[in-house]
């Protein structure tokens, strides 16, 4: 019990738990928003099929959706993802999470972010079949990542910045280099396998993928001359000013660590942060050229899996498990 | 065109209204209220009714009938005309509850020590000894202060002739603070033209004297106790409530999972490890706060809690063993507690109650049975009820010949006429039953929040101001 921390400034070990879930449900909620989205306007093509396998690929769902439908479509997988509240992946299983971590923190969150959120609950709960034709998918997206978006600026304009918040935005900074890694590792091996000539891979996939990623315009920005794939790695994974980077996440989530070990001086950072120091090192030292060569699947694998730990560790040390 | 005001049609008849107060004498502030609705058109009302209702729809604080089965915020639906109380009623009320709660707390000090009211016959021996809510773990133990109900809700009724009478002690865990507040907030919000000019006291301090009272009430010894709200979770019809009072006292909002008992102490766990806890205020019910001394299958609770409480370690508010005094037989006997321990008339008188046990009070009781309510006194809640009024002969000749039989499980009491408020349906402003339940909070000493909850029956000619029976609630202003 540490004299920094004055009585009344404890935060419960569950509720640090809670907001960490409630961001990484709310990220989820708009980072298939993205990838619904751009699967869907880049799906017209003969590749239509495999664009949404590979969606439910990023997701590990492939088991749970052929259990339910047959054919990965537009009308199936956006069933899955939209109103499916069976399915723990979808944006109905997500917003409900989320809901419920916000009721469980409606104490410590602002009125504006509970008000939104209960909102925002009701506004995805009122979809229907009517709601997701193919026609209608981009406009779900949209009012799906405006709301999440809604929810992140509420968020930073009220949400106070005690132990509370640090805890939720680990589990933002967790989420976004979980995603990234997700995206890129899927993508590419869809882009780079033996079936897929250079000529196959046109500048519409590289920017399918640059778009369900936000980082589109960024990309143009700082390499104007064309889509090479160690750069869009590069960009997407170790850039640290593109806002979803792995590298830019796993800095961020260092920074809210060293505050809660720092300012609040709990103990139980010490496990994650030897983690991420140990992650950092190996995203930071290496060229995109050398974990290309050394293989980009097996990289991203040990990522998401380190990435997983961490989150194990901060659940285990500082959450109550 | 002629447009209505709020009170154009209003006719609350023969009730006594607690917006028009017929034969009183005028008073400033009323008549410039009355004055105010007479110039509000209905559907202006209706406008802002409909402002308010989304408004608390999208906190949260409400549920919709069609989402039942998923919602789990209760609503208690809210009528935007206020019930007003004067300056000097409001005397009369805060007085009244403060005498009820000292003399509820010296009631529970003496049955679970020497017993005098007992043994000087003031109150029947097994009616309190053989009490299921008497707590026999409380024999001896002295709680800070003597405070045993350190939050009492007191529901209030009012008669035909505008009579303040208690019609029951809520002393385990009174519920619906949280809507005085939340209804103060809403008609700020939508009726502050209303509002202005007239001097309503505040209702924000509730927290902060709660925060005070569970300080005065933790172990001696300690200089800045830790208070924590315990829970039963988020799933519990009153979590919005739990939520409020964590917040407004600005304490953690914990569940039985987040607290344990080591080395004789209460802990909570946090992202620092374990810290220690001081002071309860428990939202649960006795039944359910130790596996170890209560209910085994119950997982709401704390193992351990209650030998650490026992033993002075942590404070609980409200204390074990309160539901001894809010029963509905021990209620009957509140006019004479309070000239036992106090000295005193009680400021708020009883409903008119007869004692079955007794034998004038059963002859009452037999000779009036058809104007008469009869309640039994073990069970809460309607079961086994007569409405004397509306009951048919047969009704009546066999509930008789229950009485006989086992007059000591009754009590009975006049059919009161509430009285009524302006209330705003759906096809105008018509008068509906009103209740009230002010809070009072105790550490040291006791403090009543000006106002509290006034509940009103929607149904026209119900008498029922429950919330799960089509209750609603008004904001309540108390005049300075």
């Amino acid at each position: 019990m540490s004299e920094a921390v004055s009585a009344g400034k404890y935060l419960i070990a569950r509720h640090a738990g809670s907001a960490l879930w409630l961001a990484r449900y709310m990220e989820r909620i708009e980072n298939l928003a993205r990838l619904l989205d751009v699967t869907k306007t880049f799906a017209g093509d003969a590749e239509g099929g495999r664009n949404w396998l590979s969606l439910l690929r990023i997701n590990g769902d492939e088991s749970a959706f052929f259990e339910k439908h047959s054919m990965p479509e537009a009308a199936s997988v956006a069933h899955f993802y939209l109103l499916d509240a069976d399915n723990p992946t979808s944006v109905q299983s997500s917003i409900r999470y989320a809901k419920d971590n916000a009721r469980t923190l409606r104490a410590l969150i602002s009125t504006e972010m509970w008000l939104q959120i209960n909102l925002f609950h009701s506004r995805i709960g009122e979809l229907t079949a009517i709601d997701i034709v193919p026609e209608q998918i981009s406009d779900v997206c949209e009012m799906l990542k405006e709301g999440v978006q809604a929810h992140t600026g509420i968020t930073e304009g009220t949400f106070y910045r005690d132990q509370c918040w640090h805890f939720y935005m680990l589990g933002r900074h967790l989420e976004r280099a979980d995603q990234i890694t997700r995206l890129v590792d899927t993508k590419f091996n869809a882009m780079l396998s033996p079936a897929a000539t250079d000529a196959a891979i046109d500048a519409g996939q590289w920017n399918e993928l640059l778009r369900a990623a936000a980082g589109y315009h960024a990309y143009r920005r700082e390499y104007p001359h064309g889509y090479v794939p160690r750069e869009v790695a590069s960009f997407l994974l170790l850039h640290g000013g593109f806002p979803r980077s792995a590298r830019l996440n796993l800095l961020q989530a260092d920074w809210h660590l060293m505050q809660l070990r720092g300012r609040y001086q709990l103990r139980g950072c010490a496990q994650a942060l030897e983690r991420l120091d140990h992650l950092q090192t190996m995203l930071n030292s290496q060229t995109v050229d050398e974990i290309l060569n050394r293989g980009l699947s097996p990289f991203l694998d040990w990522v998401q899996s380190e990435v997983a730990a961490l989150h194990a560790d901060i659940m285990t040390n500082l959450c109550g498990g | 065109m002629r447009r209505d005001g709020v009170l154009t049609d209003y006719d609350p008849g023969s009730l006594f209204c607690e917006m028009l107060r017929p034969g009183e004498a005028s008073h400033h502030a009323l008549s410039l209220l009355r004055a105010k609705l007479a110039n509000l058109p209905v559907e202006a009302l209706r406008r802002r009714a409909a402002d308010a209702e989304r408004d608390l729809l999208a906190r949260g604080i409400t549920f919709t009938v069609y989402s039942d089965a998923t919602a789990i915020d209760r609503i208690l639906p809210f009528d935007l005309i206020p019930r007003v109380i004067t300056a000097e009623e409001w005397h009369t009320l805060e007085t009244g509850v403060i005498q009820r709660v000292k003399a509820l707390n010296l009631f529970l000090h003496d049955i679970y020590h020497d017993r005098k009211i007992l043994a000087d016959g003031v109150v029947p021996r097994e009616l309190v000894l053989g009490n299921t809510a008497y707590a026999q773990m409380m024999v001896g133990f002295d709680p800070p202060h003597g405070t045993y109900v350190h939050v009492c809700g007191t529901d209030i009724i009012r008669d035909d002739a505008g009579r303040f009478m208690v019609l029951e002690d809520n002393a385990r865990t009174p519920s619906g603070v949280a809507y005085v507040v939340e209804n103060r907030h809403m008609t700020a919000r939508v009726l502050s033209d209303v509002m202005a000019g007239l001097r309503v006291r505040g209702v924000d301090e509730y927290g902060l004297r709660l925060q005070r009272a569970m300080t005065e009430i933790a172990p001696a010894g300690v200089s800045d106790p830790q208070v924590v709200v315990l829970s039963p979770g988020i799933y519990n019809s009153a979590y919005f409530e739990h939520v409020f009072l964590a917040r407004e006292m600005g304490v953690p909002l914990v569940e039985g999972r987040d607290l344990v008992v080591l080395d004789g102490s209460v802990w909570m766990r946090t992202t620092a490890g374990l810290a220690p806890v001081h002071t309860i205020y428990r939202r649960l019910n006795d039944d359910f706060l130790d596996p170890d001394v209560f209910r085994a299958d119950s997982t709401l609770g704390v193992r351990g809690l209650m030998q650490a409480w026992h033993s002075g370690r942590v404070s609980l508010a409200n204390a074990i063993g309160t539901g001894v005094a809010d029963d509905k037989a021990v209620y009957a006997y509140m006019p004479r507690i309070i000239r036992y321990y106090l000295g005193e008339d009680a400021i708020l008188p009883n409903v008119d109650t007869r004692i079955c046990a007794e034998r004038d009070g059963l002859a009452h009781t037999l000779a009036h049975l058809h104007e008469l309510v009869v309640k039994p006194v073990a069970e809460s809640g309607g079961y086994g009820l007569l409405i004397g009024p509306h009951a048919t002969k047969a009704e009546l000749e066999e509930f008789r010949r229950r009485l006989i039989a086992d007059p000591a499980n009754y009590i009975s009491q006049p059919m009161i006429r509430l009285s009524v408020s302006p209330t705003l349906c759906d096809s105008g402003v018509h008068a509906r039953h009103v209740d009230l339940r002010p809070f009072a909070v105790t550490g040291r000493d006791t403090w009543v929040l000006p106002g509290g909850l006034t509940r009103v029956a929607l149904r026209p000619g119900s008498l029922v101001v429950n919330s799960s029976q089509g209750g609603g609630s008004k904001d309540t202003w108390v005049l300075a």
